[in-house]
């Protein structure tokens, strides 16, 4: 029976769906500027796009990584707790000066990857499995080094790339915009983006074509901590404050969000870099415009629930 | 002479195969004695009948969500949505606690199990991922539990209700109502698990879900049963709670979906599905019952090594597990 109704869904297959999977997000995005144009008060001001973008830099920073991972058929729920870890270490180094805290805070970043990375690449460990491990034990231990408390800072350098302008345009939204070229480029033109395609496509036939599987799977979670821990530092620069408690939390379903609206599939061989970008996005404005018409928080849960319902569905019809 | 000595080879191999096999099953129990033994000789308060009663009560609805957990696991997928359910669930208990027992436990009971149902038929009907699905739900059943409690303002309070409360309360030969309910809920899982002829499909849709469907078997069905469970016992979990507190707390259970997966896995429940054991995760609910229930003790050391240590332990169980699965392929 229910392979009889799948046959059917797949027998009609047709353009559009294939289109939808591929531009949905687009379309959607399109949608929902529209409606908010004309429902919410003040969305089409300058002002209003920068709140929008600057909100939704953090979370677009930690799904540009995980895309990545997802691209490999991998999984990282650990980045809320490694963005915890850099908030952590930040108050500790910043005496010697901002290089110093936030090359220390990217460096956590990437040892927590690279521990994730030898999980899964090396001892054979399950994604979800190998990240839920530092989900766990990550927020716990960057509470540990913060003493369980939250601290200001007060370092100029720090505090600009949060709330900094550069010819107009939030630092934040630099950076995240300079990180998703960064990403894109890596997907679409280098070697490793190619490699990153071709495990997740399929893994065996990678490893019996010569790739280096473990190396890149290394590489791509190293990637992912690393991303996470800029996106902690950003969000402990707006917030002005290191708090390892609340930054980040839930952050892995968001950024999972993103990604799987962006329609990328979960089952790796694909990474879709603008299609993230325009999914984090996507769900930001829906937040955004169900706060503005004074929908509660219950309705804004419940209508993200079936939009990541929707974004699956038409990708099953696709494929 | 070299026949001998191969002899002797393939006898040590399979000793050692043998013993791969047994900490994979029960590497846990064996971490869990050696925890609870040093905790004895290192805390007089620890071993004692009180203390190791609260820890029993305590860690009875993780270990009911737990079960069900793990039915889905074995059947190859993953329920991220009963942390919010378990919430949902004591919301709803403590609501319709007014109309008496029977309504505090059917409606929780009821509706938890139509989420588990929606998860089931989406993931087996709808062939979604269940890491999709199940997050959907998670934001799903928080937003519903929002709704009916006035963006979680309000707490509904459970008044003059003993029998409902009794559940969660009371105690009968010295064991509490929930460990009762807890324990009683594996016997019944493990003979459903182990015994019938649906707890055997269970393990054949997670071992390989194409030969079940070759094999005859109504995967379908089967996957949207496991579901279904998962649902059901943690809302029950759920209701038992909002009976021990006498309140539908509405922060509740944020992010306990990752204990008792981590249970689970502790167990050595593999998460590729197939195989596992109830008995596993019974031992991994009370090692992490346990680590927390130890590190309370020490005093000096905050609530916050608890995740760490947890964190640490199931590191530990996932790459022993991974090499010795690799043993015993060898």
């Amino acid at each position: 029976m229910a392979e009889a109704t799948a046959g059917v869904g797949s027998g009609r297959r047709s353009l559009p769906a294939g289109w939808l999977q591929d531009y949905g997000v687009y379309v959607g995005l399109a949608l929902l500027v529209l409606v908010n144009a004309l429902f919410t008060p003040n969305f089409l001001s300058l002002t209003s796009a920068r709140v929008q973008l600057i909100q939704v830099a953090p979370v677009l920073l930690v799904a540009l990584g995980l895309a990545l991972v997802i691209g490999t058929e991998g999984i990282d729920i650990s980045v809320g707790s490694i963005m915890a870890l850099a908030a952590a270490v930040i108050p500790l180094y910043l005496g010697y000066g901002f290089a110093v805290a936030l090359a220390a805070a990217l460096l956590v970043g990437a040892l927590a990857g690279a521990f994730n990375g030898f999980l899964v690449a090396f001892v054979g460990v399950q994604p979800i499995v190998a990240t839920l491990a530092l989900l766990v034990g990550g927020r716990g231990l960057a509470l540990v080094i913060a003493n369980g408390q939250l601290k200001q800072v007060r370092n100029e350098t720090l505090l600009a790339l949060g709330n900094g302008d550069v010819l107009g345009i939030p630092v934040p939204i630099l950076l995240t915009a300079v990180v998703a070229l960064a990403v894109g480029f890596v997907v679409r033109r280098s070697t490793f983006g190619r490699q990153v395609v071709a495990i997740g496509g399929n893994r065996a036939a990678a490893a019996l074509g010569g790739l280096p599987v473990r190396r890149v799977l290394l590489g791509v979670y190293v990637i992912s901590g690393v991303l996470a821990a800029l996106s902690g530092v950003v969000t402990t620069a707006r917030l002005t404050a290191s708090d390892p408690r609340a930054i980040g939390d839930l952050i892995e379903l968001e950024a999972i969000t993103a990604v799987v609206v962006g329609g990328t599939p979960l089952t790796g061989g694909r990474v879709r870099v603008l299609a993230t970008v325009a999914g984090a996005i996507l769900m930001q404005l829906i937040r955004a415009a169900l706060i503005a018409n004074n929908f509660p928080d219950s309705i804004a849960r419940i209508v993200q629930a079936a939009i990541i319902v929707a974004a699956v569905l038409l990708q099953r019809r696709a494929s | 002479m070299s026949a001998v000595a191969v002899e002797v080879d393939t006898a040590g191999v399979a000793r050692r195969e043998r013993a791969a096999a047994f900490f994979q099953r029960n590497g846990a129990l064996v971490v869990l004695v050696l925890v609870v033994v040093a905790g004895a000789l290192a805390f007089p308060s620890f071993a004692t009948g009180v203390n190791l009663r609260n820890i029993a009560v305590q860690v009875s609805f993780l270990a009911l969500i737990a079960l069900g957990m793990t039915f889905v696991i074995i059947s190859g997928g993953i329920d991220l949505s009963v942390g919010s359910v378990y919430a949902l669930g004591g919301v709803l208990a403590a609501w319709a606690s007014q109309f008496g027992l029977l309504a505090a436990l059917a409606l929780p009971l009821a509706v938890c199990g139509a989420i588990g149902l929606l998860n089931g038929v989406l993931i087996a009907r709808g062939r979604l991922a269940p890491f999709i699905v199940t997050l959907a739900t998670l934001l799903g059943a928080r937003g519903l539990l929002l709704a009916l409690t006035d963006e979680g303002a309000e707490t509904f309070l459970v008044r003059d209700q003993p029998a409902f409360t009794f559940l969660g309360q009371g105690s009968l030969l010295t064991l509490g109502v929930p460990v009762i309910i807890a324990l009683l809920a594996y016997g019944l899982g493990w003979l459903g698990l182990n015994r019938t002829r649906f707890g055997q499909a269970v393990f054949a849709v997670g071992g390989s879900e194409d030969a079940a469907v070759l094999m005859g078997l109504p995967v379908t069905r089967v996957k949207v049963w496991v579901y279904v469970l998962s649902g059901l016992l943690a809302g029950l979990a759920g209701a038992l709670n909002a009976a021990r507190l006498s309140s539908g707390v509405t922060i509740l259970g944020v992010g306990l979906e990752l204990d008792a997966i981590a249970a689970v896995i502790l167990g050595g429940t593999l998460l590729s599905g197939g195989a596992g054991s109830l008995l596993g995760t019974l031992t991994g609910v009370l090692l992490l019952g346990v680590i927390q229930n130890l590190i309370n003790q020490v005093g000096t050391l905050n609530s916050n090594f608890q995740s760490v240590v947890s964190g640490l332990f199931l590191v530990v169980v996932v790459v022993v597990q991974a090499w010795l699965s690799r043993t015993q392929r060898r």
